[in-house]
């Protein structure tokens, strides 16, 4: 997998509703190379915070070299609250593309799921499925509460059914309870959220026969598949360390469910 | 300035390397990973993650956690054993003009030499034994914080390599001098150090630790200070070379590795931070040669007294 290092310039940034940012960045090497389900590590500037974070592409556009990341605030003093302050004109160091990628199954009708900051990647996914025309598709978000970031993207891009932890929008509940109440039917799920989430995915396309493809997230330090830090349990041995861990940063972060231990 | 000629090349136990710098153990995994971020033939060694004689799963996750200009991790030497390193790994760093150390890793003296006994007939130029390890014998206690012990296994890694043995000390002991010592009366050609420092981070908000291990070892900027006096106190006190290592996340940081007393420097951490960190360093060393007019990088090795 191809990947590079790049100083990025930010072209513009706001805010999604509280705590969630919509960062546009000028990234033309890692556009040209970028796939729905990657992601980049992103560097905070300041000195004291080593680690990269690792970002979801929301969105990335090869012609106009540019990529989207959608993230939420995780508290003060953290490396995305620094980002939260980048504005138009300022840069950024970024390593990517790097992961994966989400694999779609041409023809075999789609289910898109996203859970609360893992909704971001799933709306490049469903712009792709839909401008290559590669299947049906039916999106499925599932938010905290009335902050329903990216909603209207979906909704322009396919039928798309919500549920709120506190029912204040769509159907109270989780992703599972507003696929239930909808009737939304598939052959495949392609998910990226919460692990209680993504296990009852996996339990629910089980019991339906269907396929599940679920995005992982782990600590990370070097985000390419060197350091060994970011490993979920696999079914099977790996192919790196002949044990059963595969690395999230490099084998994934988008796993066929039955492949992993959820 | 520039007809300035400059010599970068150091001899290590007697392998030719064209520049000090090595990545540390565990953070460059066998360069594959790097490989198309760096240009493995720019770097003196590639030191390679430890590789004991059969597969270790590890610790569970969380396995690293960020800290204050630095990190822990408990990885726990995950890694595939020496059978499919030395088919892949291996095999991947021979089509580079780099020198390869191997990182060993073992519970008890018997799974250290039967790796050493593994690698005796490959194409590898030196093995750098961790310590650090657990063993399982002597009540888990690191076979790096008791002297004795040290010096027994290096004795018995000794015997068996074709390989020159470097000797990665822990600095988690009280007199790390001593604990090289020991090493070169066991018959070590050479030490390198440190290895990480215990530490521990607790999670405020979900009040418990961060990495699933409790502990882990602590590396990066912030311990480099304690790195630079380590170098230096074991540099007094044996006639054997040295690797320095921690916290190197500059050129200057490398200078003052090698000015304490390293022949040789590994850069570990700031991989993670800056992934072409190594190749600005052998730049960054032949500039600051030029520029102080050092001929001979050897005339800066423990130049500071
Ligand atoms: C593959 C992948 C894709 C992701 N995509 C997105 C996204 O699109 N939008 C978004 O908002 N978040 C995303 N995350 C989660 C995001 O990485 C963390 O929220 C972020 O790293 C937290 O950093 P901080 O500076 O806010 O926190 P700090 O507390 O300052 O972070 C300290 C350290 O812990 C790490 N860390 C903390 N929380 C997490 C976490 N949940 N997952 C992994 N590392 C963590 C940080 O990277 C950093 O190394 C993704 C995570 C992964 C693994
Ligand atoms: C993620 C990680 C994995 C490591 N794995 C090993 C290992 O397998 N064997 C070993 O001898 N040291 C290992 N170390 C220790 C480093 O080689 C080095 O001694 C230490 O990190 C200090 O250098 P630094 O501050 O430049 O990282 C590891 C360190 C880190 C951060
Ligand atoms: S973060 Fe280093 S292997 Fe995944």
């Amino acid at each position: 997998m191809q990947k590079t290092e790049e100083m990025a310039t930010v072209l513009e940034q706001q805010a999604l509703g509280s705590n969630i940012f919509d960062l546009k960045l000028k990234a033309p090497q890692i556009a040209k190379l970028a796939k729905a389900g990657q992601f980049v590590s992103v560097y905070p500037n300041r000195a004291d915070k080593l680690l990269p974070r690792p970002i979801s592409l929301c969105g990335f556009d090869p012609k106009e070299g540019s990529l989207r990341l959608v993230y939420r605030v995780t508290g003060e003093h953290t490396g995305t609250e620094e980002f939260s302050r980048l504005q138009a004109g300022d840069t950024i160091r970024l390593l990517g593309p790097l992961g994966n990628g989400f694999t779609v199954e041409p023809g075999k009708k789609a289910i898109l799921v996203g859970g609360g900051i893992g909704v971001p990647p799933m709306l490049e996914l469903a712009k792709q499925i839909k401008a290559q025309q590669l299947c049906e598709q039916t999106i499925v978000m599932g938010y905290r509460d009335a902050n329903t970031f990216l909603l209207d993207e979906f909704e322009q891009v396919a039928t798309t059914v919500v549920s709120s932890d506190d029912g204040a929008v769509g159907t109270k509940g989780t992703a599972i309870d507003a696929i239930l109440a909808n009737h939304v039917t598939g052959d495949v799920i392609y998910a990226c959220g919460p692990k209680p989430m993504l296990r009852a995915l996996r339990d629910y396309a089980r019991a339906k026969g269907m396929r599940c493809f679920v995005s992982m997230e782990e600590r990370m330090a070097c985000g390419i598949g060197a350091c060994l830090a970011c490993v979920c349990q696999s079914t099977h041995e790996d192919g790196h360390s002949n044990v059963k861990n595969k690395r999230v940063c490099a084998d994934g972060p988008v796993f066929d469910a039955e492949e992993i231990e959820l | 300035m520039s007809e300035f000629n400059i010599n970068t090349a150091v001899d290590f136990c007697g392998i030719p390397m064209k520049n000090p710098v090595t990545v540390a153990s565990g953070t460059f995994g066998s360069g594959m990973e790097y490989s198309d971020l760096v240009d493995l033939n720019v770097l003196g060694a590639v030191t390679t993650k430890g590789v004991a004689n059969h597969p270790w799963a590890g610790n569970p996750t969380p396995r690293v956690a960020e800290t204050k200009s630095g990190m822990l991790n408990a990885i726990g030497l995950q890694n595939p054993g020496i059978d499919t390193f030395i088919e892949r790994d291996l095999a991947f760093l021979k089509q580079y003009d780099t020198r390869v150390i191997v990182n060993v890793c073992g519970h008890s003296e018997e799974e250290y030499v039967d790796v050493v006994e593994r690698l005796a007939d490959t194409d590898v130029d030196l093995l750098e034994i961790n310590i650090s390890c657990p063993n399982v014998k002597e009540g888990g206690i690191a076979f790096g914080q008791d002297p004795k012990q040290a010096m027994a296994i290096t004795k018995a890694v000794k015997t068996k390599a074709k390989q020159p043995i470097i000797m990665k000390l822990s600095p988690n002991v009280t007199d790390i001098a001593e604990m090289a010592r020991a090493c070169e009366a066991g018959g070590a050609d050479a030490v390198s150090l440190i290895n990480t420092l215990t530490g521990m981070k607790i999670d405020i908000h979900r009040r418990t630790f961060a990495l699933a291990n409790k502990t882990g070892g602590m590396s990066g900027p912030a311990v480099h200070p304690i790195a630079v006096r380590m170098v230096y106190q074991v540099a007094q006190a044996v006639n054997i070379p040295i690797i320095g290592m921690g916290g190197i996340a500059s050129t200057e940081d490398a200078i003052e590795m090698i000015l304490a007393g390293a022949t040789m420097v590994s850069v570990g951490t700031a991989n993670f931070f800056d992934p072409t960190i190594t190749q600005k360093i052998v730049a960054g060393i032949e500039d600051y040669m030029r520029k102080y007019q050092i001929a001979d990088i050897r005339d800066l090795i423990g130049a500071v007294r």
